[in-house]
């Protein structure tokens, strides 16, 4: 520790250089936990949902509509404890870049086989369920457009043609992911009395007994339906919601390539600045072995000169990087919901770190650490 | 007057460790925009290209894509009747009312199933598409259940090869053939015939009428009279427009991609050529003080040591145009969110990517060389001499 004076001493000899530097890691790793996060978002959401609820979904493909009458049936099903269904809605708030989700719900129902995933006043789901074209939203959507309750919204349907006023009747807090905060909630008997002979529920929610039945109420529901003319794909909600991630192919691949890309480009600006500096210093390490430093002890300044830099740098990047995504609600378009760096990213994030410190300083360290006396007074840059 | 070139160049190589971690730094930059530029372009050309600027998409009035839209058989008769339509040799008007459902299909890395866009077609779609060809095999046959799948997809999907019996809808159907079509996204498609898929898809109607126009320039004249058509509810596209439209989603995101990280990384690589520069510069003092000496103007010292700079970085972009071309023409593939199902494209680097990949590195070497050069060409002679 009585060393640190000289560490420092060193480090803020060139105070642009280590500025300069010691920001090139903090960018590098900022980017790295990005990225990474990306990969870590998407995972999540592919992972979030109960084990008690299943899907039940077209087994042609999910834009398939399924018949109104398969809900009965569904409930018919041992095992089976409560049913909802709901559709994707696909309207546009005023401009196609608007993007949010909302579904078509049957809302008592929908409502209660998430209950427990969201929080909502019991006055405000009431006033939901009683109005047809009443909607509720997500608190995150609700601030991103600035709406407030009793507002009149109007989406225009690119898949259910024409406009739909709606009126924010509540507004909810989401307690799980897979309830998410950026989406809204209509009737799916308001889409459906406009469009009676063709809308029909795009997928069943079902709420089981016990989930340790999952397997066999899937086998028996798909078995029930299977020689009708609307085969069922039913799954754990979970591998609904996973099947949406995959969707993306390899992202995982590009952002890694990418993040070990980024990490590559600032090991080479540390460890040429670190190697600047040594390089400049070869006459003063002759004098600190002529005044009796130890071939290690030079090691570790040179290393600790190097540690400082890295380790700076990781609580500058890894730190922005933590707090600016949760703090803009970034969630690109919904598509990353919840997007907020992992502590297992961090842990890699300063893993990194180190390995960087150790790489741009090894060198410069066991050079300065061989370096004889003699030799290193003669020099002459 | 100026310093030479060469001085700088000597110099450099005075350096080579140092100089050369630099140059790479800014390689890795040049690379990876030059990676995710070619992967948004791909996937624009893919989209791009599946259009023709001689046809005409029409949709339901209100729909923003295929799987969105409908039309039904009176309203596509009614289109098909339009005067402007082109006709075929044998006089037929070139018109393709097409069905359009993504499908659960089997995936040939197991795993599961993908949404794989089905079209259902009329054998005049091949003269509509005019890019669209039989790679191996043949067509289907018109009354059966026959498909033949895009050479893009092909690869991606179990049960794919020509003879084979692919599942979809419930169904097998005979795989008679595969095609290409110039890249475009119809190379990620299965089709078949519009008759025998519109039962299996979504009931008695079409999602698109495409049709070729006699005259590319009568496109205003035929969408007014379509849209304002009392018996019709639909928006009529130019198919080149239209497709390109259904890219936009996607190709946000990865040009915010492209941006936001080349930008970053980008700074990072500026910091370490400012730091290399004003090393450079530092241990250069005596020799800059004799340039000045000589009479070469602190102007002609600036201008030589951002050419240094320059230099240094356009060879860093050189070797990352280099490392990054490898990867034109490697498929991959994602989910076009406006179709809602998959879609394989090629990286695509062109010449006009590689270029600015080189700009972008000139722009790095001279902002990382403009304040170490100004050191020196403000450098004080007669201390620096000392």
């Amino acid at each position: 520790m009585k060393f640190f004076p000289l560490v420092w001493a060193n480090l803020t000899r060139h105070k642009r250089r280590t500025a300069l530097t010691t920001l090139s890691v903090a960018l590098a790793l900022f980017l790295f936990a990005s990225l990474r996060s990306v990969v870590t978002t998407l995972r999540a959401t592919g992972e979030v949902g109960s084990e008690t609820r299943m899907i039940v979904q077209s087994a042609k493909a999910i834009v398939f509509f399924l018949p109104m009458s398969y809900r009965e049936r569904l409930l018919a099903v041992p095992g089976v404890q409560a049913a909802s269904w709901a559709n994707w809605f696909g309207g546009v708030y005023q401009d196609p870049k608007n993007f949010f989700a909302q579904f078509a719900v049957d809302p008592e129902s929908y409502l209660d086989v998430y209950a427990g995933d969201y929080d909502m006043p019991a006055d405000q789901r009431a006033a939901f369920i009683r109005e047809r074209t009443g909607c509720i939203v997500g608190k995150s959507l609700l601030d991103k457009f600035g709406w407030h309750l009793g507002q009149n919204v109007t989406l225009t349907g690119t898949i259910f043609e024409g406009d739909w006023p709606v009126t924010i009747r509540g507004v909810f807090r989401s307690l799980d992911p897979v309830f998410s905060e950026d989406a809204m909630l209509v009737h799916y008997d308001m889409v459906y009395e406009r469009y009676p002979t063709w809308v029909r529920p795009g997928w069943y929610v079902l709420q089981l007994k016990n989930p340790a039945l999952a397997p066999q109420v899937a086998a028996a529901i798909d078995s029930e339906f299977k020689n009708s003319s609307d085969p069922t794909k039913t799954g754990s909600e979970r591998a609904f919601n996973a099947s949406f991630v995959t969707m993306w192919g390899n992202v995982s691949f590009l952002m890694d390539s990418i993040g070990m890309a980024v990490v590559f480009a600032i090991l080479l600006v540390a460890a040429n600045s670190m190697m600047l500096s040594a390089r400049e210093r070869t006459n003063e390490v002759g004098v600190l072995k002529t005044v009796g430093f130890g071939d290690r002890l030079l090691f570790g300044l040179v290393m600790a000169e190097a540690g400082g830099i890295a380790a700076a740098g990781a609580v500058l990047g890894l730190g922005a990087a933590t707090v600016l995504w949760p703090a803009i609600h970034f969630s690109a378009m919904g598509f990353l919901p919840g997007f907020r760096v992992t502590p297992g990213t961090l842990a890699l994030g300063l893993g990194i770190a180190v390995l960087l410190a150790v790489a741009s300083g090894l060198l410069p360290a066991l050079s300065a650490a061989r370096l004889s006396a003699v030799q290193a007074l003669r020099h002459v840059e | 007057m100026k310093i030479p070139l060469v001085y700088n160049i000597r110099s450099l190589a005075r350096r080579p460790v140092s100089n050369a971690m630099t140059a790479l730094g800014v390689a890795f930059v040049v690379g990876v925009f030059i990676a995710t530029l070619a992967l948004a372009n791909g996937f624009r050309m893919a989209l791009v290209k599946t259009g023709s600027p001689d046809n005409v998409v029409v949709l339901r009035k209100g729909a923003d894509s295929e799987l969105a839209s409908g039309i039904s058989r009176d309203h596509a008769a009614i289109i098909g009747a339009l005067p402007e339509i082109a006709t075929a040799s044998d006089g037929a008007p070139l018109v393709s009312p097409e069905v359009f459902v993504p499908m659960d299909i089997a995936s040939a890395s197991g795993g599961g199933a993908q949404l794989v866009v089905t079209r259902g077609v009329t054998t005049r779609a091949f003269e509509v598409r005019r890019s669209v060809h039989i790679t191996a095999g043949r067509m289907f046959a018109p009354g059966r259940d026959e498909v033949i799948i895009g050479a893009a997809i092909a690869p991606r999907l179990a049960h794919s090869a020509v003879g084979d019996t692919i599942h979809f809808g419930g169904r097998g159907w005979l795989v008679t053939g595969h095609f290409a079509a110039g890249g475009s996204a119809f190379e990620s498609e299965v089709w078949g015939q519009n008759e025998q898929l519109m039962p299996v898809l979504r009931g008695e109607f079409f999602q698109v009428v495409v049709f070729r126009l006699r005259d590319r320039s009568r496109f205003g004249a035929v969408q007014q009279k379509l849209q304002n058509d009392p018996r019709l509810q639909v928006d009529a596209r130019r198919e080149s427009d239209f497709y390109a439209s259904q890219s936009v989603v996607l190709r946000t995101i990865l040009n915010f991609l492209a941006i936001f990280i080349t930008s970053i990384m980008a700074v990072g690589a500026i910091f370490g050529a400012v730091n290399t520069m004003y090393a450079a510069v530092a241990s250069r003092t005596s020799e800059i003080a004799v340039l000045l000496t000589l009479g070469f103007r602190p102007r002609s010292v600036l201008a030589s040591f951002l050419a240094e700079a320059a230099f240094l970085a356009l060879v860093g972009g050189l070797v990352g145009c280099l490392v990054a071309l490898p990867i034109n023409g490697i498929v991959t593939s994602t989910t076009n969110w406006s179709s809602f199902s998959m879609i394989a494209f090629q990286f695509l680097v062109t010449p006009r990517i590689l270029v600015e990949g080189l700009i972008f590195s000139l722009v790095m070497g001279v902002l990382g060389g403009f304040f170490p050069a100004r050191r020196a060409a403000r450098m004080p002679v007669v201390e620096a001499i000392r």
